[in-house]
């Protein structure tokens, strides 16, 4: 790159810069356990999405003909049917809406609550911070599943009751990582640069900090929702979970299960689905750690 | 493609004692290789003091790591780097540990990460004397008090025993040259001994490099980009700028009458201490080029004052145009 | 350059409590900066140097306030920053601007070139709109010597030497009476530094800012400073005019620094008396009583030991803090 060798030539091209975000990307998709996961998640979801139009048979409805039937193609019942007689085709990818739906919206819950926490708390440090992180502590040393049982209780079985509990229990994790984050980035001389040059503190936290532990946040991201999904399944596998005849994977585990003996099918399949997609996303995550480990630079 | 070296003849008094013959050190990386080294030749002769003059990217270490096997995992040299008539580069493990720290040491910039913390300074020191020199405990820790003694660290029996960060930059440093000389090596290669230290410690280890040269004789190689450190320690001086030697010669000769323009370029761009220059120093223009993008011919050629066409299409040679000169350059002046 | 100090500075102190606890109240206290005065003037580029452990970069952050326990007046066109609330100090930094030392990592690596320009301008002028911002950000660019189609690529796709005209940019965008440069030449390549030093000073010409160069660097200081002022442990043993610096320093430190300075000379460098310093200086934590600097002092006597001593004038333009100055 020669130096100013500045002809006034009009207005020439504009360069386009070469984010990290674009290394990264590119990174990522050199690795292929990734980009499988990718695609498999990806038909997935784009199942799940489609489920009515994919599945011959409704998922609430009981065929009193097909009580506990094994996988059948000719008749439609491409996974067979529960103890209810519902197909499990249609059941297991309408499970996929809830059970992914959870994942996602919990796990974007706490990416809100927990980055904005965690940054501003490692940010402005001091006694804010250690009041802060005394409040985490102490929802973090709550139980969990006596925090669901009573909002059941309360407000009885409903799906938003799965997002909010769970939601209001992943952002601690979220919050305590983005806070180590922001304190070593504190520390960095770009941040003291934006103090030098009079950036508010709530500004430096928008544009310089958050973007800087994104990297970190996102493969945690990947990481939660497994973790959130799990978290469904076993609450629903408790029976506190969504409501019939709505079903979710941890439903149709936990009904799976006790008919293992007889009808493996009603088990198999969405414990399949359920392995695959944390395999999934746990691939990705690992993928997205290496592809953000800002090695070269 | 190695030739004969064109290098000059050496100005000191004893035979060649390091001769190095077309190096070629090239590193792969996941962009493609890149030669960081690029057919390098000079020749040191017993108590001579050389120095290798240079920016980042002019390859001025890799030629000594290269020389010491020192390289990264992903580099290979090749080429002859003979020391008393052994190619360095040829020697297995085991005879190349016999020259290494026993008659070519080396000592390197940071002194911090240069010595085991974990370690005494006496552990450190009386290490390399038992296993080069066969020396006993109680030999090898004498021989190191005298040695501390003689960098002129002060209550060497006491500081012995001391851990690495109990010590000051300065000192630290100096138990780096102790070590190093310990063995009473033939060769001492110093890179950048000096940059990570105050000027005022800095003037105390160079006095120290002057006296230790004088009294034993040994050959100074020092790396360095501080020209004012070179004009006093050196006798001869090799410039590098990407991989390539540019200029050596004489150090009066370098200093008073360069010939390739980078030299010159940059001892007219330097601010002096002892004269008021003009308002505006006189910079060179662009930056040290990509290595991995050198373009074709010169590799000088974009911020060269004296760029003509052939610059640009033909690498020029190093070739000899006086007893004791070379240049690389189609438009050296005389 | 005889208007009044845009920056007056009063009996600075920066001390860091050391090893404190949470049932000890620390002991020790750590004098970084002990006690500097001095003025500048518009258009004036006062040197500071020293060598590590003399508190030069810590001045320099403690003037701007970028640091806690700071003690002592700065008074910033006719106003003591210390005594300002924070949203008053923050409007302040509109004028007063900072440049570092390593060009990379002073720029965030996720904005582009353009925005960290810019940011100085989106923060104090939030009414401008972003075709004029953008105008404004490649006209610095190319002042500074950058090419302005580059304003959307980030800063690792730049060199050392590059970088450091971005921090440049950002500095000068909103056009600042004083800039405070802390070591901005030390992290690039020799060929490259003579280019940014002229840049400063080209800079400085068009717009009479007041720069305050730190530097370890005597050579680089010499070039570009009026005035500079030598500190040793947090204290100043000299202040003078750039030439009595370097043709008749009085104090003895100042007298060893400068002769320490190796030259690109070989006939004169084989040729000089070095003054060599002693020993190493004193720690910090523990320092000497009276003159800081009596323990490696070739003329150092009882009254050193007794009474730490000021800066007094040693003639026009010149300043010197020794007992001794004039032996």
């Amino acid at each position: 790159m020669t130096e100013a060798t500045m002809t006034s030539a009009a207005a020439p091209e504009e360069f386009v810069g070469r984010s990290l975000w674009a290394d990264a990307g590119r990174r990522l998709l050199r690795n292929r356990a990734a980009v499988a996961s990718i695609i498999l998640l990806s038909a997935i979801t784009l199942a799940a999405v489609l489920a009515p139009y994919l599945s011959p048979h409704p998922y609430d409805e009981v065929y009193w003909d097909f009580i506990a039937w094994p996988p059948d193609l000719e008749n439609g019942f491409y996974f067979g049917t529960d103890e209810n007689g519902r197909d499990l085709f249609a059941r297991t990818l309408y499970g996929a809406r809830v059970s992914l739906m959870v994942g996602l919206l919990a796990t974007l819950v706490s990416l809100v609550i927990g980055v904005l926490w965690g940054a501003s708390a490692g940010f402005i440090g001091g006694r804010v911070d250690a009041t802060m992180m005394r409040i985490v502590d102490i929802l973090y040393s709550l139980p969990f599943i006596f925090f669901v049982i009573l909002l059941t209780v309360v407000f009885g079985r409903h799906i938003v009751l799965m997002y909010v509990a769970i939601g209001a229990v992943s952002w601690l994790d979220m919050s305590r990582i983005v806070r180590g984050q922001a304190l070593s980035l504190k520390r960095k001389e770009f941040i003291e640069a934006a103090v030098a040059g009079g950036v508010g503190p709530f500004a430096i936290i928008r544009r310089h900090i958050i973007p800087n532990t994104l990297g970190p946040v996102v493969v945690y991201m990947t990481l939660t929702v497994p973790n959130v999904i799990l978290t469904e399944s076993f609450v629903s596998f408790l029976g506190m979970g969504v409501q019939e005849p709505d079903t979710s994977w941890g439903v149709l585990i936990s009904e799976g299960a006790r008919t293992m003996e007889t009808a493996w099918w009603a088990l198999v399949f969405p414990a399949i689905f359920l392995a695959l997609t944390l395999f999934c996303f746990n691939f990705i995550g690992d993928g997205l750690r290496d592809a953000l480990d800002p090695k070269d630079r | 493609m190695p030739s004969t070296p064109r290098t000059a003849e050496t100005a000191a008094t004893g035979a060649a004692l390091l001769e190095v013959a077309g190096l070629d050190t090239v590193f792969a990386t996941p962009e493609g290789e890149v030669r960081a080294v690029n057919e390098v030749s000079f020749t040191v002769a017993e108590g001579e003091s050389l120095g290798v003059v240079g920016e980042s990217g002019s390859g001025k270490t890799q030629i000594f790591l290269s020389i010491m096997g020192l390289l990264a995992a992903n580099g290979r040299a090749s080429g002859a780097a003979r020391f008393r008539g052994r190619n360095m580069l040829e020697l297995d493990r085991a005879a190349l540990n016999q020259v290494r720290g026993n008659r070519m040491a080396m000592v390197f910039q940071d002194p911090m990460t240069s010595l085991n913390p974990y370690l005494t300074v006496r552990r450190q020191l009386t290490e390399v004397l038992v296993q080069h020199k066969g020396m006993s405990e109680g030999a090898a820790l004498a021989a190191a008090i005298a040695m501390l003694k003689q960098v002129q660290i002060p209550e060497a029996e006491r500081r012995i025993e001391m851990y690495p960060h109990e010590f000051s930059g300065g000192m630290r440093q100096r138990v780096m040259i102790a070590m190093a000389l310990l063995c009473q090596p033939e060769v001492l290669i110093a890179d950048e001994p000096t940059t990570a230290l105050d000027v005022t410690v800095q003037a105390q280890i160079l006095e120290l490099i002057g006296e230790l040269r004088r009294a034993s004789h040994t050959a100074i190689i020092l790396i360095t980009h501080d020209l004012g450190v070179v004009a006093g320690l050196c006798d001869r001086v090799m410039v590098m700028y990407a991989g390539r030697t540019v200029e050596e010669g004489p150090v009066r000769d370098i200093f008073y009458s360069p010939r390739h323009p980078y030299t010159a370029g940059l001892l007219h761009s330097l601010p002096r201490l002892d004269e008021t220059k003009a308002e505006r120093l006189v910079a060179i223009p662009g930056q040290p080029p990509n290595l991995q993008r050198l373009p074709q011919g010169c590799a000088f050629q974009d911020r060269c004052p004296r760029c003509q066409p052939l610059c640009r299409s033909e690498r020029p040679m190093l070739r000899q145009i006086e007893p004791g000169r070379t240049v690389a350059c189609h438009r050296a002046e005389s | 350059m005889s208007a009044a100090p845009i920056l007056s500075v009063h009996d600075l102190r920066v001390h860091f409590p050391i090893g404190g606890g949470l049932l000890r109240r620390s002991k020790k206290m750590l004098k970084a900066v002990d006690g500097v005065s001095f003025d500048l003037r518009p258009g004036e580029t006062l040197g500071l140097v020293g060598e590590s452990g003399c508190g030069k970069s810590t001045l320099g952050r403690g003037l701007l306030r970028l640091l806690p326990n700071v003690a002592g007046r700065v008074v910033w066109l006719g106003q003591d920053l210390a005594k300002m609330p924070p949203e008053a100090l923050r409007q302040r930094r509109h004028d007063m601007q900072i440049i570092f030392q390593d060009p990379l990592a002073s720029l965030n690596p996720r904005m582009t070139v353009g925005e960290i320009i810019a940011e100085p301008l989106r923060t104090f002028h939030p009414e401008l709109l972003p075709t004029e911002i953008k105008r404004r950000v490649q006209e610095m660019m190319t002042k500074v010597g950058l090419l302005p189609q580059q304003i959307n690529r980030y800063p690792h796709e730049f060199s050392g030497g590059q970088c450091q005209r971005i921090g440049i940019a950002r500095a000068m965008i909103n056009n600042p009476r004083l800039i405070v440069c802390d070591e901005p030449v030390s992290a690039l390549d020799v060929s490259i530094q003579a280019q940014i030093v002229n840049l400063l000073m080209d800079l400085q010409r068009d717009t009479q800012m007041a720069l305050i160069f730190i530097s370890h660097n005597l050579s680089v200081v010499r070039h570009i400073s009026h005035r500079i002022m030598v500190l040793y442990l947090g204290r100043v043993v000299e202040l003078a005019d750039r030439e009595l610096i370097y043709s008749s320093p009085r104090h003895p430190y100042t007298q060893a620094l400068i002769s320490a300075v190796p030259l690109p000379d070989p006939d004169q460098e084989r040729q000089r008396r070095r003054v060599v310093l002693p020993g190493d200086p004193p720690s910090p934590l523990d320092p000497p009583s009276g003159c800081l600097f009596r323990t490696r002092c070739t003329r150092a006597t009882d009254l050193c030991a007794r009474e730490a001593p000021t800066l007094v004038p040693a003639g026009p333009g010149q300043e010197v803090a020794c007992h001794h100055w004039d032996r």
